[in-house]
């Protein structure tokens, strides 16, 4: 049992913001004080301190063979001694970090879940091996559908019953949590050295298209009921003028709707924002995607800010990872996975002084800034646009209009010309920052238990040296950065697991997985799928995971 | 029992069907049916040739690895990633070396990965599109048999139907079983791949002229044919092995052939992927690279790993004497290293897990049988294109697995270690 | 005696017994050399003859067989035999040069070692 006294509570789930209140934990919940015996309970004085819920990381590529293969093919990461073995294990890495390393740093930082933003169903095994090598934090992965043969068939059979059918049966099979969707058929198109380039294009050899894709698949996953939406990686990222496909794409929410959530999350659209023609003319397209996102009430977006310094480009989106291999000459990996999906990994930089990198920074930012709090959550889309352990540098520049003045004036001016970053006098206030990084990522995911402090939620709490009734977080910038980068405790589970910025125990939080199988006919698509299982390389009775394979399983039903 | 999965080679095929009664696997190659056959094994712990129970062996080898100033840990690349993890904390907290099977193998790979990436597919993508093949110093009709009609020579795909929609090529310097079943075969002087895809990268990329009338023993007119169909292919790969690995050049030689595959997909869709030996090989590097961050030659003296092949592969740690103590898992160094390297484990104290008795047994202080991972007890393995299988346990065995094995000597270590 | 390029490399014999290293079928699979018929015939073998190959790393008796090798090319099965003699330098890679070692072919009235008697002679 513990007892958080007399903290500062920013909880913007269930309205308090910097409220002075106490906190009490029995068996890893928040309970009501009645329920604790006091004098039992280890007591954490928190007055002064901003107490929180724990962060919620809801895309970043922590697990599976794409990370694996970026680890192998830079080393030169690796070099980064983070921690010598002892009480903790051995930890390494820049902004690719091993295992341990991404547990234990974002104990570090306070924050307690996060999700692996891409499998491929048929690697879920590897993917689910590394996510139990991760220590501190609870976590799931999404699996990839938009490229996928056998959805295609379903959507030019205009069957829905089956697609419904397939969606929750590869869910279950891979142990995943909801649908990703990367470069609907793009990645195909890919498997013969093309891309998709709009949404009507139709992906070669198959009568589909990716409005369809999309559209169907938001369907299925509606008709499921499944805790998140679909979360699309647009078409098109990476090039110049691609803010238009992003804002059709975001439209094909319309029609939709869920009492609960969005019915369509947009990831990382910093990549997915670019006006111009070219890389010479190419501008910001943040306002406009800003203006469409902010009228609609189902749509929620990610940020995907890059950070300046060293970051690996990984996804499923392979014909962009090539495009980005022929662009700046770096090491390119590729995986054509089945008749699945695809993926690739290019090393990549990012540089204050070269205009494109500067650009990106700025549209990261102007999305952050024009979007309404309530529908834009914070990533840098880890290792794509940089390390998550710089979330609190997104966090305070956010919040200070001064922090961005200083920084603006080390990048290339060509963002002066090319975005609005600089004319764009909004402030988060911390209240805004705390639901951009907890409330509204776990709301988008579908979790109930996280990103609050409300009763019955997970005991995963952060307490950061900094008190929000004396912190003018406009122009104490440094000081924001400084404590969110080093929690004062961070409780996992109701657990300490780091204090004053150091690991203090450590713990295996849960994998969560949804089963959706009751929702669907699973029957009605099994002659498919055994069928297709022929141009499989591995046996049906062979292709999935089975709970007992993973560490602490959370099967989450939906009924 | 259906589906049964091989342990045997890095196919991993897992369409076995095991008789229970008969204890036969039927489906398999020869080298998958010798792996399920009834062998010789050792029967019981040993230390010094005497036979003792599994508590005293691991207490033995815990003693012998924490007193040690600097043990290698080698081997693991037939066993499961569950065993592989804990031979991997096991390192870690002896301030030892990890080392595993690919660094006398297709590790060289690995070096070309950090220069140049690697553009490969899933065999599933290649049993499905692949109208080119070329096995570039690979004999998959000896080391992996039914390869070719699983995923590569007559697969039947989805786009490519049958063994006619499909061209096959080998490269190599005799004419192997497998080069007998190709459409073109291209023999060439051991040690000239190097010099051979230099020729190909130039005459792809329209420079035919600089290429001299012959290379490493190929007239120049085969290697503008050659060059020929991999332009032409609609999607091909290139499947390597250790005739590239292994022969003069080693890294530099798969590096160049990345580069001849990317100038190819700047006009269509090639890829290229390692024929890895053992089961899982992939595993043993797979798994130590999100531990800690590097595949093979890891070295933690300093409490942090540090990978370095120049200096902590298994062979250079031997030829300098810098171990003072072995454990090998699921491997036989003594069958497969130079003499150099084996001299030195004659030396020292060497700690064994296995399953069979081979020529690491004869010299090792303290040997481990273990449970066959595929047949006595459930794991995970990576296929050699790190597709993860689960494989099974069909058969009921008195043998402690790898992982109990390890897991015991780490408890037992950690609290010598204190 | 003849100059041979040796090479080593897998087999599905030497596959096959590679779980049973101390066993008579693992010796035969492993314990030979292929040589080019013109060499085999040069060094006045017949099948089943010993031969003695030296390198500069050292030298090693084995049965003598015709294999399609070209001629000057020699090829040992992967395994104790052929560690005998390929050459240890790994360059910094880790990986010692198993194929393309000069190596020279006599005939000879040696035994070949078992691979017990091999170990104890290192």
């Amino acid at each position: 049992m513990l007892w958080i006294r007399n903290g500062i509570v920013v909880d913007p789930k269930n309205k308090i913001n910097a409220e002075k209140m106490d906190i009490f934990i029995k068996n890893g919940k928040i309970v009501e004080e009645n329920e604790v015996k006091k004098e039992e309970c280890k007591v954490i004085d928190a007055s002064g301190k901003l107490v929180v819920a724990g962060g919620v990381d809801m895309h970043a590529h922590i697990a599976g063979s794409k990370i694996n293969t970026g680890r192998t093919m830079r080393p030169e990461e690796m070099r980064v001694v983070r921690n010598i073995a002892g009480k903790f294990r051995a930890t390494v890495g820049r902004v690719l970090l091993t295992a341990p390393a991404i547990g234990y740093e974002y104990a570090k930082m306070g924050y307690t879940t996060s999700f692996e933003a891409a499998q491929p169903p048929i690697g879920a095994l590897h993917t689910h091996e590394e996510l139990d090598a991760i220590p501190m934090i609870d976590k799931a992965a999404l699996p990839v559908f938009g490229n996928w043969h056998l959805v295609f068939k379903c959507i030019e059979e205009k069957n829905m019953e089956k697609l419904k059918a397939l969606v929750a049966w590869a869910i279950e099979r891979s142990k995943g949590f909801g649908v990703k969707v990367v470069n609907p058929g793009g990645v195909e198109a890919w498997m013969y050295g093309g891309n998709v380039k709009s949404l009507d294009d139709q992906v070669p050899g198959f009568n589909v298209t990716p409005r369809e894709i999309i559209t169907w698949l938001i369907k299925a996953n509606e008709e499921l009921g499944l805790p998140h939406s679909v979360h699309l990686h647009c078409n098109n990222l990476g090039v110049p003028g691609n803010y238009q496909t992003t804002i059709e794409s975001i439209k094909l929410a319309k029609g939709f709707s869920n009492a609960k959530r969005q019915v369509l999350h947009v990831t990382h659209v910093q990549f997915n924002a670019y006006a111009g023609s070219s890389w010479r003319d190419a501008g910001s397209g943040a306002a406009e995607i800003a203006k469409v996102v902010n009228s609609m009430d189902n749509v929620t977006i990610d940020m995907g800010q890059p950070i300046f310094g060293h970051a690996t480009a990984m996804t499923g989106d392979a014909p962009f990872q090539f495009s980005l291999h022929k662009l700046i000459g770096a090491r390119w990996s590729n995986k054509d996975t089945e008749v699945e999906t695809g993926a690739g990994i290019v090393p990549i930089g990012y540089l204050p002084n070269n205009p494109v990198h500067a650009l990106q920074w700025a549209i990261g930012l102007e999305l952050g800034l024009l979007v309404d709090s309530n529908k834009v959550a914070l990533t840098t889309d880890y290792p794509n646009g940089g390390p998550f352990t710089e979330y609190p540098y997104v966090m305070a520049m956010l919040m200070s209009k001064k922090m961005r003045e200083g920084e603006l004036s080390k990048v290339n001016a060509y963002v002066q010309k090319a975005t609005g970053l600089a004319s764009i006098d909004v402030e988060k206030t911390l209240y805004e920052v705390i639901h951009m990084t907890r409330s509204l990522p776990a709301k988008i995911l579908g979790l109930e238990n996280k990103g609050h402090l409300g009763i019955g939620a997970d005991a995963d709490i952060a307490i950061y040296n900094l008190n929000p009734l004396e912190t003018d977080t406009s122009k104490e910038f440094e000081k924001v950065y400084k404590m969110f980068k080093s929690a004062e405790y961070t409780i996992k589970g109701g657990e300490i697991i780091v204090k004053g910025g150091e690991l203090v125990k450590e713990v295996y939080g849960r994998t969560f997985w949804v089963d959706a199988t009751k929702k669907a006919d699973i029957q009605a698509v099994m002659p498919d799928i055994r069928e297709y299982f022929n141009y499989y390389s591995v046996q049906l009775g062979n292709y999935g995971v089975e709970e007992r394979w993973i560490k602490k399983p959370a099967r989450i039903e939906v009924v | 029992m259906e589906d049964v999965i091989c342990t045997f080679c890095g196919s991993v095929c897992d369409d076995g069907e095991f008789d229970t009664e008969k204890k036969k696997v039927k489906k398999f190659c020869r080298l998958g049916s010798s792996k399920f056959a009834e062998k010789q094994r050792i029967k019981a712990p040993m230390i010094d040739g005497k036979e003792v129970s599994y508590e005293t062996a691991i207490e033995k080898a815990a003693e012998i690895l924490a007193n040690a100033k600097k043990p290698l840990l080698y081997g693991w690349a037939s066993t499961a990633n569950e065993a592989i993890r804990v031979g991997v904390l096991l390192a870690e907290k002896l301030g030892g070396v990890y080392d595993q099977c690919a660094s006398v193998c297709h590790a060289p790979g690995t070096l070309a990965v950090i220069e140049e990436g690697l553009p490969g597919a899933t065999l599933g993508s290649i049993k499905n599109r692949a109208d080119v093949v070329i096995f570039w110093g690979a004999n998959p009709a000896e080391a992996h048999p039914r390869h070719g009609l699983r995923y590569s020579i007559s697969a039947k795909g989805l786009l490519v139907k049958d063994r006619k929609q499909r061209k096959v090529v080998v490269v190599d310097v005799r004419p192997t079983k497998t080069a007998k079943m190709a459409d073109m075969f291209v023999q060439i002087k051991p040690g000239y791949d190097y010099a051979i895809i230099s020729a190909l990268r130039a005459i792809i990329s329209g420079n035919a002229e600089v290429v001299p009338s012959e290379v490493g023993g190929v007239a120049k007119e085969k290697l503008i044919e050659l060059a020929e169909i991999m332009k032409k292919a609609k999607y091909g790969a290139i499947l390597y092995g250790l005739g590239v690995t292994q022969s003069r050049g080693r890294d530099r030689n798969v590096e160049n052939a990345i580069k001849l595959i990317q100038l190819l997909n700047r006009t269509t869709r090639w890829v290229i992927w390692p024929m890895r030996g053992h089961y899982n090989v992939v595993g043993a590097g797979e798994v130590p690279a999100w531990e800690v961050g590097y595949q093979y030659a890891i070295d933690f003296s300093r409490g942090y790993p540090r990978f370095s092949p120049a200096e902590f592969s298994a062979v250079e740690v031997l030829k300098r004497k810098d171990c003072d103590a072995a454990l090998i898992v699921a491997s036989d160094p003594v069958a497969h290293f130079p003499k150099i390297a084996v001299k030195h484990l004659k030396q020292i104290p060497v700690i064994q897990i296995d399953p069979y008795p081979n020529m690491t047994t004869l010299l090792a202080k303290v040997v481990i049988p273990s449970a066959v991972y595929g047949i006595e007890a459930e794991g995970t393995a990576y296929r050699m294109d790190c597709i993860p299988l689960r494989v099974k346990k069909i058969i009921e065995t008195s043998y402690w697995t790898d992982e109990k094995i390890l897991e015991e000597i780490l408890k037992r270590v950690e609290k010598l270690k204190g | 005696m003849v100059v041979v390029e040796l090479i080593t490399g897998r087999t599905l014999d030497q596959g096959a017994t590679v779980e049973e290293k101390l066993s008579e079928e693992y010796f035969k699979a492993v314990s030979y050399i292929e040589l080019n018929e013109e060499d085999f015939k040069l060094l006045g073998l017949k099948e089943g003859d010993s031969v003695k190959v030296s390198t500069d790393f050292g030298e090693v008796v084995v049965f003598a067989k015709k294999g399609e090798v070209p001629r000057g090319v020699a090829f040992i099965p992967m395994g104790p035999y052929a560690n005998m003699v390929i050459d240890p330098t790994t360059d910094g890679t880790g990986m010692p040069q198993f194929k393309g070692v000069k190596a020279k072919i006599e005939k000879t009235g040696e035994r070949v070692k078992t691979v017990k008697e091999l170990l104890e002679a290192i």
